[in-house]
């Protein structure tokens, strides 16, 4: 069924709504169906919350393509990244998944339900033998859980091959975070942290940049073993930070589509707590007009030409719900201790 | 607009930063870590020390100060004066010679280094034929005789170091003549000291290490005297007039000899052990000075009896019937007298004795009776007892200075009003603009005040807290006493103390305010205490309070150290700073920081565990707040019961040594077969570093979290007055920031002046910010609607700031280890920020504004951010905007201490100790800059400044020469310290007239 109509493109209202909106348009009021939406890079991306929900809203341009499924039988990996460029006919696919499905598909769950723990990105701008890793730290409680130490490795300079200092993995603690991801390994070459080389730094400045970086970890690695590195295919799309091809053997169930594309810096959400309030997270102060746009440019600027480099500023424009609970629940035990001082009411 | 205005796009920013900054090292205060050699021009007036890393420092007059580095690094065993010329040969320990001399260049004099210079046997001679043992620069100041250890004696050209090896004199030669039975005694071995006939030049006094000494004839090259000494030899000394010689010796004695034409081989006048009869230590030198009313002053070092003071570090002075054996905390390194050096004059007269110790230096006024020390104006000894923090005051008013002098000289009582005799050379520097304290903590309780305004660095006035509470040390326990009948009559002397009775007193923090006279300190064991400056002895009682900081938390232990016991009833203080009110945290950790505000007379302090705020007028505990995570048990058992204190384990480890000799001792005399255990002990050493090397360090790569260990440890305390609940209503407020990322805001309720005694101080928690990276704030600061840090308190009151705007929105400026962030007030939303350790992996270790003025024009000055990081790196960061403006390498990052040390100015300079003795001194301003400007003429040239203490002119050619050189001087460019010069016309004209003066 064809559904056309109109929304005020400035007051978009909450997802609660316009998902009311939805089953009252298609009469269907007890039926549960997953919600997504073509984005301008021509992705299918759920809508699940308001922030997504606005996100689409904004993006529309002029109208929103909006696809809705039954929950039971929908097809979840038709979500994420270049899936519209990926598959030829979307709209097929999505309106008739069997089509296409040869074996059930494992349902894992809805990115509302998981969140990305580890990716690979930047594929198609470094080299083959090199791989940039992000790790997701927030939200989780699993340690990042690995150790580095001093090695050296052998360059090619204009001088010959020559022996050069490194900084190396040495340890991945069993139940870690880095340790799950499968991506990296004991031995593998650290080359850069998020998007900083680190040659000429100490092993005490690496840590120290690190952990700095850790909620948000990106690190680009040289493979101890090189044989699993990714095959490139005549790919053509632009777009970064997909790699979950059928080609890269066995780190596959770790690969979660890179689907937060103007990714937030989550780890400067600072908390504040006014008079005993509740905490809150620190807004960022609404810098001028002109300012602004200036500072968009300079952000797109920043995306095509480092990739992987994060932006330096904030741009929250869609941010998961699930990691912001979880920022405050990390908060509790610290307000629950301090309840007895009667100076803050805890949550 | 951002684009443009980013660092490094804009040519007129670019230019201003020219004008703004610029890194110096300028000079060294303190005194020289690991001295190892001494020497002294009475011509120049010069003292220079040598140490053990290559280091050469010239001093003279206050101000007066030349440092020269050996690029070998290696230590300086001895210094020589080439006599009457501004230079000075320095001999190495790995046998090279240098000359360095004084040379004038644009107005200032330079130290520098002219040749180097290494003496080289025939092939195939063993080392120790050239291995240089004595060295004597004769008064032809043509030559350098050097004595070796094969017992040769050669002879080089001064400037050039060419080896005249048709003047050596050997060994052979020398023994021609010596009795038979005495030769095959003993062989020459090394040559021990060489000495120059005080009136004849063609004579010297050759000692060889076995006892021999020859009087050698340089002019008919043999020796005219044998003195056959029966004991090892030490050192030599001529007396005056040529008649007679001293020798001292291994075995404690020392002996006079005649020196007549008639006998060639004389008998010793008189030998002597002074401190015997029971085997003493070496007299390793000695000075005979004579003087007009007959009896001589003998002066030497060592000869203590080996079995009850064999440990003592001493020099006795003998004057007739006064004898007294100074007694030194530290190694004596060498010593030497001041004395007449007017050629003309008959006696020696000795006015003062200089002694470089290992740890500091001493000098006795010789001519005042009870032979007192005299204050030295430089060279302090900043590490009598272990700096444990410091604090920098600029621009003092001079009321409070005046008062902190005076309360000093009444310390100072006991030293003597001679003026310093180092008088050499002229201090041109242009007068500090102004008058700067430097206040360094001590382990031993103490807070010492150091005039930091000019090169030289000198105590103004020592403070101790250890009067205000009870300690095992008895204060009755006076090293200074001296018995009647006591021998040796040792007095100790200098102040080096290193043993801290009480490890507890030592002080952490240190807040003057400058305006108000109020002083606040904190310690190691949580103790808080808020001083006056008073004029007067004066004996009270100090009101006495205790802070829980753990406010009833159950469960915990305090594992750490005891609190410190208070004296009861009333206290006598000496006049100057007085404590009236002393808080006791609780549990007693120590202090992490400190905040004193004298306007609304509040005192805020934190440790580990929480902070809290002090009404000292009303002496009355405001708020305290706990800061501590619950599951911190670190921090609530205390960092001793995990770390133990390094006094303890080194006098555990001390007696671990004593008892392992004790039994290997033993083990020796029982059994045979101790190499088998000492074999195994080797391999098991073996194995255990195999191991080490094994595994390499690997540090854990892991986010921070809320249950980190010292999370609540509290970094810094701030108080504001600004907008902290909305934006039309400005409070006093306090900050605070810990370990773990939060900040605290209080707000603050201070009654008005006129109801300040009756109502109390209300405070009430407005705000909690928790920054995600969680990493330790070590930094708040409130900028007004000017974007300029609020002014201090006080100082708007004093007319010395304007007021702050308090019209326009104020900010909020958190600096934490890893980022600077500006925050909005009063509704809290971030503004601007920098991040420094995801970006360059360095972290934030000090952090202070700086004012920098433009060197270009006198109404251009800007607040920016001075930063250490733990890479020793500086950085300055403007305000408000956070732009990077300019790195400078400063420490090394291995230097920890060095690191952890450092002290920023209000304007752009700094300080860090670069040993446990000595600060060094750095500017990060083109305007604000002290650094040793001086001149050190040869006496002619500046007679006419400098009539008193001079010697006279002695002959034309010396003059003709030393003027010859200046003309040479001011010809060679030099590369030092000119920068300041050439901008400031002041400096320039200045010059000039000293120029002009001196010609």
């Amino acid at each position: 069924e064809f559904r056309r109509f109109s929304l005020e493109r400035s007051k978009p209202g909450k997802f609660e709504e316009f998902y009311g909106l939805l089953q009252h348009v298609h009469k269907i009021p007890n039926v549960d169906v997953l919600v997504g939406y073509t984005d301008i890079h021509g992705d299918l991306l759920p809508i699940n919350n308001d922030d997504n929900y606005h996100k689409a809203v904004s993006t529309a341009n002029p109208l929103l393509r909006i696809f809705i499924q039954r929950k039971e039988d929908a097809d979840y990996s038709a979500f994420g990244t270049d899936t519209m460029t990926r598959k030829k006919n979307v709209l097929s696919n999505v309106l008739r998944p069997d089509n296409h499905k040869k074996k059930p598909h494992i349902v894992i769950s809805m990115p509302q339900d998981f969140r990305p723990v580890s990716s690979i990105i930047d594929v198609d701008i470094l080299p083959e033998t090199h791989r940039r890793v992000r790790l997701y730290k927030y939200g989780t409680d699993k340690p990042l859980g690995f150790y580095i130490r001093d090695g050296s490795s052998v360059r090619v300079t204009p001088h010959g091959l020559e022996k050069v200092p490194g900084i190396f993995i040495s340890r991945l603690v069993p139940g870690g975070l880095a340790q799950s991801t499968g991506l990296l390994a004991v031995n593998d070459e650290v080359l850069e942290v998020n998007g900083i080389e680190v040659s000429g730094k100490s092993l005490d400045q690496v840590t120290d940049m690190m952990i700095a970086n850790s909620r948000n970890l990106i690190i680009t690695v040289r493979p101890a073993n090189q044989r699993n590195n990714v095959v490139r295919n005549s790919r053509t799309s632009g777009s970064s930070g997909q790699s979950t091809e059928s080609s890269l053997p066995n780190s596959t169930p770790n690969i979660l589509a890179n689907f937060l594309q103007g990714e937030e810096e989550s780890d400067e959400e600072d908390i504040i707590i006014e008079d005993s309030g509740e905490p809150q997270q620190i807004p960022k102060a609404a810098p001028t007009s002109e300012s602004l746009e200036s500072l968009t440019q300079t952000e797109l600027l920043h995306e095509s030409t480092q990739n992987g480099f994060l932006p330096s500023s904030e741009m929250n424009l869609n941010h998961s719900a699930g990691s912001i609970s979880m920022e405050y629940e990390v908060q509790d035990p610290d307000h629950k201790s301090l309840e007895e001082d009667g100076t803050i009411i805890t949550l | 607009m951002r684009r443009f205005l980013r660092p490094g796009h804009d040519p007129v920013r670019e230019r201003l930063k020219r004008d703004l900054f610029q890194f110096n090292k300028t000079v060294e205060h303190g005194f020289p870590h690991q001295p190892s050699a001494l020497g002294y021009s009475p011509f120049l007036r010069l003292m220079a020390i040598g140490t053990r890393s290559g280091a050469i420092k010239l001093y003279g007059a206050p101000g007066v100060e030349f440092m020269g580095l050996h690029e070998e690094n290696n230590t300086v065993m001895q210094i020589h004066f080439i006599p009457d010329q501004c230079q000075l040969v320095t001999l190495l320990d790995d046998n090279s010679l240098h000359l360095w001399s004084l040379k004038q260049h644009s107005g200032a004099s330079e130290l520098r280094e002219e040749h180097r210079f290494t003496l080289k046997g025939p092939p195939g001679s063993p080392p120790s034929a050239t291995q240089i043992t004595a060295v004597l620069p004769h008064s032809s100041r043509e030559v350098l005789y050097l004595g070796t250890e094969s017992g040769n004696i050669f002879v080089v050209e001064l400037p050039s170091f060419r080896v005249l090896e048709e003047r050596t004199i050997t060994s052979e030669a020398v023994l021609q003549r010596v009795p038979e039975d005495y030769c095959n005694r003993r062989s020459c071995e090394l040559v021990e000291a060489l000495r120059e006939h005080p009136k004849n030049p063609d004579q010297i006094l050759i000692g060889y290490s076995r006892g021999l000494i020859v009087l050698w004839d340089l002019q008919n090259n043999k020796a005219t005297h044998h003195f056959l000494g029966s004991q090892q030899l030490e050192n030599l000394y001529w007396q005056r007039d040529g008649s007679k010689f001293i020798s001292c010796h291994y075995d404690g004695s020392y002996t006079q000899w005649p020196v007549s034409s008639d006998n060639r081989q004389p008998e010793p006048l008189e030998n002597l052990v002074p401190y015997g009869p029971f085997p003493c230590k070496a007299i390793s030198k000695i000075y005979w000075q004579t003087t007009k009313n007959g009896l001589p002053y003998i002066i030497f070092q060592g000869g203590m009896p080996r079995a009850s003071y064999g440990d003592r570090h001493s020099i006795s002075v003998v004057h007739g019937s006064q004898q007294t054996a100074f007694d030194f905390t530290s190694r004596v390194i060498d010593f030497f007298i001041i004395f007449s050096s007017e050629p003309a004059a008959e006696f020696d007269d000795p006015s003062a004795m200089v002694v470089l110790a290992e740890e500091e230096l001493v000098v006795i006024d010789l001519k005042t009776a009870g032979w007192p020390a005299v204050h030295p104006p430089y060279l302090a000894s900043l590490h009598c007892s272990a700096i444990t923090c410091s604090h920098h005051v600029s621009n003092i008013p001079l009321k409070l200075w005046e008062r902190i002098i005076s309360a000093g000289s009444k310390q100072n009582v006991h030293y003597s009003n001679m003026p310093w005799p180092i008088d050499g050379g002229t201090n041109i520097a242009p007068d500090p603009p102004q008058r700067d304290l430097l206040l360094t903590g001590h382990e031993d309780g103490t807070v010492r005040f150091w005039d930091a305004s000019g090169v030289c660095l000198h105590l103004l006035y020592k403070l101790s807290t250890v009067r205000v509470f009870l300690t095992d040390a008895d204060p009755n326990d006076n090293m200074n006493t001296l018995g009647e009948d006591e021998w040796p009559p040792l007095r100790k002397v200098g102040t080096f103390d290193p043993y801290s009775d009480d490890p507890r007193l030592g002080i952490q923090k240190i807040y003057l305010c400058k305006y108000s006279g109020y002083l606040a300190v904190a310690g190691t064991a949580g103790q808080v205490l808020v001083m006056e400056l008073n004029d007067e002895d004066a004996e009270h009682v100090v009101d006495h309070a205790e802070a829980d900081l753990l406010q009833d938390q159950e469960g915990y232990r305090w594992k750490g150290h005891e609190k410190l016991k208070t004296r009861d009833g009333p206290v006598r203080f000496e006049a100057g700073f007085q404590p009236f009110v002393l808080v006791q945290c609780q549990p007693p950790a120590v202090v992490t920081s400190l905040a004193l505000h004298s306007e609304w007379k509040l005192v805020a302090f934190g440790t580990s565990h929480g902070f809290g705020l002090f009404d000292h007028q009303q002496k009355r505990l405001v708020f305290v707040k706990c800061t501590l995570h619950p599951s911190d048990q670190l921090a609530l058992e205390g960092p001793l019961s995990r770390v133990k204190s390094l006094k303890k384990s080194l006098r555990q480890s001390f007696r671990r040594i004593r008892r392992s000799r004790v039994s290997s001792r033993k083990r020796r005399g029982r059994s045979g077969n101790v190499s088998e255990v000492q074999e195994a002990n080797a391999k098991f050493d073996q194995d255990a570093l195999q191991e080490m090397e094994l595994a390499p360090v690997q540090r854990k790569i892991e986010a921070r979290s809320a249950e980190d260990s010292f999370t609540g440890f509290v970094r810094t305390l701030y108080f504001a007055d600004t907008f902290l609940r909305d934006s039309s209503r400005h409070c006093p407020s306090l900050w605070a920031g810990t370990n773990g990322g939060t900040v605290y805001a209080f707000c603050l309720r201070v009654p008005p002046a006129e109801r300040r005694m009756d109502e109390p101080v209300r405070a009430e928690q407005a705000k909690e910010i928790q920054l995600m990276h969680r990493a330790p704030v070590v930094g708040i600061l409130v900028l007004d609607g000017r974007s300029t840090p609020l002014p201090e308190p006080l100082e708007v009151a004093h007319d010395l700031s304007k007021s702050p705007d308090m019209q326009g929105s104020h900010q909020l400026l958190v600096v934490s280890e890893e980022q600077f962030k500006v925050f909005t007030l009063p509704k809290v939303s971030s503004k601007l920020k920098l991040k420094l350790t995801a970006l360059e992996g360095c972290r934030v270790r000090k952090v202070t504004v700086a004012n920098f003025g433009s060197c270009k024009t006198d109404d251009y000055s800007e607040n920016d951010l001075a930063v250490l990081t733990n890479l020793g790196d500086i950085q300055i960061i403007s305000l408000p905007f956070l732009k990077l403006q300019i790195r400078y390498p400063c420490i090394r990052k291995e230097d920890v201490s060095g690191i952890a040390s450092c002290v920023f100015t209000k304007y752009g300079q700094g300080f860090y100790l670069i040993s446990p003795s000595e600060f060094e001194r750095f500017s990060l301003s083109t305007k604000w800059l002290v650094e040793p400007r001086c001149v050190v003429d040869v006496p002619e040239v500046t007679s006419n400044n400098h009539v008193h203490n001079k010697p006279g002119m002695e002959n034309a050619a010396r003059k003709s020469r030393s003027s010859a050189d200046c003309g040479e001087d001011e010809r060679k460019s030099g590369r030092l310290m000119e920068h300041a010069l050439l901008n400031d016309e002041k400096v320039l004209k200045e010059i000039q007239s000293t120029l002009e003066g001196g010609r």
